[in-house]
């Protein structure tokens, strides 16, 4: 009763980066609750990629902390750097499959070389997770022999194979052709229905309608707005989300999911 | 006489020569190719000051005449006290020279393989070494077998320079075996046709391991 909100799986707590003499990160602060689903918008340039990068320090921050479970992540504490980034898994836009391995050792090769699991072992794990994105049938195909949505997928599989407590998700459809966009989102749909926590980049309106928890609208390395989309998406609520999403909206078509 | 020049002197002797010549290439291309993909890695993703060092001998060991290489290793390194017998000097100056090249074709794969691999891994949770090992390099050695193999057959042909520190090798023989009978033309023709055999062998080789490490629609990226 007293407190009823569980504590946030992830915060992230003032963060800034500086990149070639620009100010990129403004002392952005969020935090994510378990199931959550929060949605990064914002124009072009406006910081989200190298926000979603600094949570796991593929970029590291200058300054600001990161908790996952309370516990504070420190970038040069190599061993729990590690271990952590193996509990947030990251999807790119661009998908970063390994080119040189399969759909089937794209998804186990860390589970056996980082997670030190057995090859068979490894192998059933990266089986179940392909069927679960619904590409199980493509296991031996190569990155290069998959459509984008299916790379996609590959890469969604590869992640959830380590059991992340959380999941990034960079514009995870902008690299994709209109008809492919669906059947990744749908994917994403599921995660988040199974309770993935997760925050995620993304232009889709309609999907953000349908899940986000909170939308986080970010220009110039400041997050400047902060709201459900009931809060921030319906009619006449005049907020600069609304604004960006009906520019966004009158540009393209959004395939329905 | 001239067959008999040719099968009792010729070919024994080259024979015993190219016997010589494989326990030059032998270690000196395998070794020499993990050296260059050590070093070829430590000049790519290493430490600074580990990156200056190999920076350093790749640009000594491609900057010197390989002559001048094996006369430091063989006559120089005495007034040291440092003796090495001729197989020896000439292995290990055969290995720092294709080593410092190969590094170099390394060094240029490693750098072509795309940003989004190594952060990819990372994501994982791999550590740096992790990735290296299990994606980065096995990525980069595929996209520098041509280049590899093309040194591995250079080194072939410059394995003869080991006659001038005088381990006799096919090259050594020959040259004995013609300066004797003055018989320059036979003798430095079948030379030839040796070294035309194994390049062709070797090639054959390596096209070999090109088709098995094949991967479709990888390295046209
Ligand atoms: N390594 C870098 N050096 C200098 N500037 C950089 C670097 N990386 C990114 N930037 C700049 O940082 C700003 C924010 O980039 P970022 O990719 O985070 O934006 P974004 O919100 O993800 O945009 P988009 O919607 O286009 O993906 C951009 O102006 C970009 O040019
Ligand atoms: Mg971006």
């Amino acid at each position: 009763m007293t407190n009823p909100e569980p504590r946030p799986v992830l915060q992230v707590r003032n963060i800034s980066k500086k990149l070639g003499g620009k100010q990129i990160l403004q002392g952005v602060s969020f935090e994510l609750r378990k199931r959550e689903l929060k949605v990064l918008i914002g124009p072009s340039g406006g910081g989200k990629s190298t926000l979603l990068q600094c949570i796991n320090f593929l970029i590291p921050p200058d300054e600001g902390e990161i908790f996952l479970k309370g516990q504070e992540i420190h970038i040069h504490r190599k061993r729990d750097l590690y271990a952590y980034r193996q509990k947030v898994g990251m999807i790119f836009q661009d998908f970063n499959l390994f080119d040189h391995l399969n759909a089937l050792d794209n998804v186990s090769i860390a589970l056996r070389k980082v997670k030190k699991m057995t090859k068979t072992a490894a192998r059933d794990r990266a089986v179940v997770e392909l069927e679960r994105v619904g590409i199980g049938d493509k296991a031996e195909l190569y990155p290069s022999q998959l459509s984008g949505g299916q790379k996609q997928r590959v890469s969604i599989a590869r992640a959830l194979a380590m059991d992340p407590e959380v999941m990034l998700l960079d514009e995870p459809t902008s690299a994709l052709d209109p008809e492919l966009i669906g059947e990744v989102l749908t994917v994403i749909r599921n995660l988040a229905q199974d309770g993935m926590t997760m925050i995620m980049a993304t232009h889709q309106i309609g999907f953000i309608r349908a899940l986000a928890d909170e939308i986080l609208f970010m220009q110039e390395g400041k997050i400047i707005e902060q709201g459900t989309p009931f809060d921030l998406l319906m009619p006449g609520k005049n907020s600069r989300t609304q604004a960006f999403c009906s520019k966004l909206q009158e540009l393209s078509e959004e395939p329905d999911i | 006489m001239e067959w008999d020049f040719i099968v009792k002197e010729l070919i024994p002797a080259l024979n015993r020569g190219v016997a010589n010549t494989f326990l030059l290439i032998i270690p000196s291309a395998s070794i020499g190719l993990c050296v260059g993909v050590l070093v070829g890695t430590v000049r790519t993703f290493g430490h600074p000051l580990l990156k200056r060092i190999g920076d350093g001998y790749a640009a000594l060991f491609r900057g010197t005449p390989l002559v001048i290489q094996l006369f430091v290793l063989y006559f120089g390194l005495p007034n040291l006290g440092i003796y090495l017998e001729p197989y020896v000097a000439a292995v290990v100056g055969f290995i720092l020279c294709t080593g410092a090249y190969q590094s170099e074709y390394v060094r240029g794969a490693l750098l072509s393989i795309r940003r989004g691999q190594m952060l990819a891994t990372q994501a994982l949770g791999f550590s740096t070494f992790q990735s290296l090992v299990w994606i980065i390099v096995p990525q980069a050695l595929r996209r520098a077998l041509p280049g590899c193999g093309n040194e591995i057959i250079y080194l072939i042909k410059y394995s003869s320079l080991a006659y001038i520190i005088t381990f006799i090798e096919l090259t050594g023989e020959g040259k004995i075996l013609a300066t004797r009978h003055f018989r320059f033309t036979e003798v430095f023709l079948s030379i030839g046709i040796y070294y035309l055999i194994m390049v062709t062998a070797a090639d054959f080789g390596l096209k070999k391991l090109e088709k098995k490490l094949y991967i479709p629609g990888f390295g046209r990226g």
